[in-house]
């Protein structure tokens, strides 16, 4: 494709990026210019935990070698945007420098929450999103810190909490939900990853909220209230109560925004040539059913990348995500999720099959629509396949389908233990069914885990 | 850290420090007798003349003995080379079973001892500070702090670490009749086991045992909860005890040609050559057996295996040097080089001794055939070259000694023609693959640090696709690290094996023919 436009894309997450290798994927001759005053190469966020861990290095956490933005001919510049001049097609800088585009696309991200909390800006109170964030918290956490206070019970608190226990330092979590992560997980599930927090000793304070951040007389915190009234002595406050689009140089512009920069459906703003993508952007309508107005997962970063790619140099097609899928680790624990398993329903809407293993650290839940019909699993523990639940959610199999299938599901390495045969046999024993099971090998019943 | 692991650190140093000193022990006194048993009967005349200022005279040090030795021996050659003798030139280095029979020294006396003050507190030692590892911890693989360990991560422990290791291997190589107390001191086990004296090699192997045994516990702590993991380690300490190390000794005892089982040619390179293949046509029955048995494994066996299950079958689960690669060399895969750069390296290196190895056994059994008549002289100046260059200083010295350098599988990454091999089977014809989980990659780059063969898995992990890499091992690490469920090894139809994904699934936007 011939087209020499050229296509500024602020921001280097996984958005922006993927946007300008599929732009360079399908054009040759498009330019393509990436800003960021976060780093000059694309990392992965969610590796920044590693990094602090002693897991890898800084490096380790970037996709691809640096040669490979100058092979692909996609310029990086490193610089924080100020303004963006949307009439003369033209960004600002903090240096004073301008850049001209033809075609912008806004993929600035995500910043912490903070809630107004008094105290939220003191020293040793902090967020974790950016790889200043995590410069910070190296430095916050150098000397001198016990105990430590992490607000909100969600992804990102319960990798903070990781790394400081690396450290050495105590952690106790302030939830305002019933359960940890509870705004999302079934009670059985957020009850499994309570018990593994407990299991790490770190403190879970549920149906608490933040009252104050106290400081001592230097400026640093030195203990949170709660709503509870208790003061919980702390060197290091974790905000890790969700995030919010990071546009704050795009307020107040003639670009419309509300909590996100608003999008329609194909990623357009209410400007021409104007688009955001990723954590940043908010559409007008739902993109599907059950699915968030801001997506700010990894995933769906990756998804509006590639779509917005093909449409600014092809016949645009609307952003149709497909079966929604997540994944995440609770310290030691794994969980996956396909299709859509809210945190609480009603009994006339979803039927749950749940099983747990005695461990009370394995679990898998199936939920079908009053047609039987599957509509999302949550797994715990062990690895389920994503292609299988994705076709399994997508062509609507029943669930006992599903369960008869599920051995072709497994995604655990060799020899681990057999956990999709006690799910078979334990739902077979609910619905008094007798499934027609694939047996296991004999090298497999040998050398494999025991239940 | 505890006590016990403290104390575990203290006992390996001082059997360390043991091992390290007891060379040096002792004197030597070399006797007319000794040097006629130790000398190959054509020699005899000749040695008894050179080496007789060296009778009964007291040497305080190695030193002293083995340098006057050389300086014997070189004197008497040096004169029959420059006048172009070369047939009466002696080739043999005999410095070692001289200065093995001439050492005078308390460990002579009392192996058991010194064995116990070095090997043995060594081992007691690394036993101690494993067994309490992630003791009260839930189930769970933890990299923690790799990359702030002066020991992982390159700093001065490392390099004190990496630089021992290749000492030990040049002396062990090229310098052994300076070990030839350590080499006493396994004197009692080797007699036990085969009814021979100790050598060097056999110090080397019950070390190598030793060593994959106590780290392969080590795995067993560090993955725990993760059976492939589990079962893979209980595998590579099996075969290179049984097979590497007893079962060889049990045959000599039993009069029948040393031979390991599960050494396979062109790793085992020496195979083909004439000495080693008398030997077994002497061997009758057993021996013939064991000749159809190497062949058959080379034929039949890699390429079979391999195609079923990858070459992880040899690699990491039988295979001596990727046994201690596994495990004494766990704690350093995540310096191996993953750029495409090293790939590439990799390539020319690997292949390239391959065919070397290759075009070597080739002409070592034609001359075998044409009675040594055909080009006899080149196929002993390669049999030494390839020796010294590929099977010591390859194999050994960079291969274990760059351990800390540039991760625990440099041999096997660049220079093992065997893996080789397997990998051209594993490449092209095999339902052996790295499944990625559809789109479930977050690029974190657990799988591509902690990758021994240097493979950015990473690479093919975020684009949805599977890996199909000649490299690759089959250890299983990327897919234990990952912490989102996205690696899985598997054996599958070769149909859809290498795959391509322009859209990851999940996004059902654009339909895009691959």
């Amino acid at each position: 494709m011939n087209n020499s436009k050229h296509i500024v894309i602020l921001g280097n997450g996984i958005a922006g990026i993927t946007c300008a290798r599929h732009l360079r994927k399908q054009s040759n001759s498009v330019r393509i210019t990436v800003i960021s005053g976060e780093s000059k190469y694309f990392f992965s966020r969610t590796a920044l935990m590693y990094v602090f861990m002693g897991h890898m290095k800084f490096e380790h956490t970037q996709p691809y070698e640096n040669w490979f933005w100058g092979k692909n001919r996609i310029d990086l510049k490193e610089g924080w945007v100020e303004k963006v001049d949307f009439q003369g097609k033209e960004l600002h800088f903090q240096s004073g420098e301008k850049l001209a585009y033809d075609q912008l696309v806004l993929a600035t991200g995500s910043q912490p929450n903070k809630f107004g909390w008094p105290g939220q800006d003191l020293i040793g109170v902090q967020g974790l999103y950016s790889k200043q964030d995590l410069e910070l918290m190296e430095q916050n956490t150098s000397s001198d810190v016990n105990h430590a206070v992490i607000v909100g019970g969600g992804l990102i608190g319960i990798e903070m909490a990781e790394m400081l226990a690396y450290k050495g330092i105590s952690v106790t979590f302030i939830v305002r939900e019933t359960g940890f992560w509870r705004n999302i997980l079934p009670k059985e599930e957020s009850e499994l990853v309570g018990r593994h927090i407990l299991e790490h000793h770190m403190e879970l304070k549920l149906e608490t909220e933040l009252e104050e951040i106290l400081s001592d007389e230097s400026g640093k915190v030195r203990a949170v209230r709660t709503s509870k009234g208790e003061e919980i002595p702390c060197q290091f406050v974790g905000l890790t109560a969700g995030v919010t689009p990071k546009i704050g140089f795009l307020k107040n512009t003639e670009l419309q925004t509300n909590r996100g920069i608003l999008v329609d459906s194909f990623f357009r703003t209410n400007i021409p040539d104007v688009f955001a993508i990723g954590d940043c952007a908010e559409f007008h309508e739902s993109p599907a059913e059950g699915r968030s107005k801001i997506e700010q997962v990894w995933y769906t970063g990756r998804m509006h990348g590639e779509t917005l790619a093909h449409n600014l140099l092809n016949e645009p097609v609307p952003y149709k995500p497909g079966v929604w899928f997540n994944s995440a680790k609770f310290l030691d624990i794994e969980y996956q999720t396909y299709g859509h398993v809210p945190a609480d329903w009603t009994q006339q809407e979803y039927h749950s099959f749940y099983w747990e293993h005695v461990s009370g650290k394995v679990s898998f839940r199936m939920l079908t629509n009053s047609k039987d019909q599957i509509v999302g699993i949550n797994n715990f523990g062990f690895r389920l396949s994503h292609p299988f639940f994705d076709q399994a959610i997508g062509e609507k199999w029943t669930g006992n389908q599903v369960i008869e299938n599920l051995d072709k599901a497994n995604f655990d390495p060799e020899f681990f233990a057999p956990y999709i045969q006690a799910i078979q046999e334990a739902y077979a024993k609910e619905k008094g069914l007798t499934l027609k099971l694939n047996k296991r090998s004999f090298i497999q019943k040998l050398f494999s885990a025991k239940l | 850290m505890k006590l016990t692991q403290r104390l575990g650190i203290f006992f390996f140093l001082i059997g360390l420090i043991a091992f390290t000193v007891i060379p040096f022990l002792g004197e030597y006194q070399l006797s007319e007798d000794q040097m006629v048993s130790n000398v190959k009967d054509i020699h005899q005349d000749q040695m008894r003349s050179i080496l007789s200022p060296m009778f009964e005279k007291e040497y305080s040090s190695s030193f002293a003995f083995v340098g006057e030795y050389n300086d014997l021996m070189a004197g008497y050659n040096d004169v029959l080379k420059a006048e172009s003798k070369w047939d009466q030139v002696i080739w043999d280095d005999y410095s070692f079973p001289l200065a093995k029979a001439a050492v005078i020294s308390p460990i002579k006396g009392n192996p058991g001892l010194f064995l116990f003050l070095s090997i043995g507190l060594a081992l007691i030692g690394g036993l101690l500070y494993i067994l309490p590892l992630y003791k009260n911890e839930p189930t769970g693989i933890k990299n923690n702090g790799v990359f702030h360990s002066p020991m992982k991560n390159k700093g001065w422990l490392g390099i004190l670490t990496g630089s021992y290791l290749i000492l030990f291997y040049v002396v062990l190589y090229l310098f052994p009749a300076y070990m030839v107390n350590l080499v006493w001191m396994v004197e009692p086990i080797s007699l036990t086991l085969s009814g021979n004296p100790a050598s060097q090699w056999f110090l080397y192997g019950l070390i190598y045992t030793l060593a994959i045994l106590v780290m392969g516990i080590r795995m067993f702590r560090k993955y725990r909860g993760n059976r492939y993991q589990q079962v893979r380690t209980i595998s590579v300490m099996f075969f290179q005890t049984a097979f590497a190390f007893l079962i060889p000794e049990i045959l000599v005892l039993l009069n029948q040609p040393y031979f390991d089982f599960k050494n396979i040619w062109p790793l085992d390179y020496t195979f083909f050559y004439d000495y080693r293949i008398e030997s077994l046509t002497q061997s009758g029955a057993i021996g013939m057996f064991m000749l159809v048995w190497g062949i058959l494994l080379i034929v039949v066996g890699v390429p079979l295996f391999t195609y079923f299950y990858g070459k992880r079958w040899y690699c990491s689960w039988v295979c001596g040097c990727g046994g201690l690669a596994e495990t004494v060399g766990d704690p350093y895969r995540q310096l191996s080089d993953k750029s495409v750069k090293s790939w590439k390296i990799e390539r020319y290196l690997i292949h390239s001794v391959l065919v070397l190895a290759v075009v070597m056994t080739v002409l070592t059994i034609a001359n075998y055939f044409s009675s040594f008549g055909l080009l006899g002289n080149v196929t002993n100046q390669l049999h030494s070259f390839y020796g010294f260059f590929i099977g010591s200083a390859f194999a050994g010295v960079v291969g274990t000694g760059f351990y800390p350098f540039m991760g625990n599988r440099v041999w096997c990454r660049f220079g093992c023609p065997l893996a080789a091999y397997l990998g051209l089977v594993q490449r092209f014809k095999s339902r052996f693959r790295i499944t990625t989980n559809g789109g479930q990659c977050i690029s974190c780059g657990n799988c591509s640090t902690y990758c021994e063969m240097g493979i950015d898995v990473r690479w093919y992990a975020q684009r949805g696709q599977n890996i199909v890499r000649s490299s690759c091992v089959g250890c299983g690490v990327c897919s234990a690290v990952c912490p989102r469920g996205v690696l899985k090894l598997e054996n599958g139809p070769e149909e859809g094996r290498i795959n391509d994904m322009p859209i990851i699934i999940g996004n059902d936007s654009i339909k895009v023919n691959a």
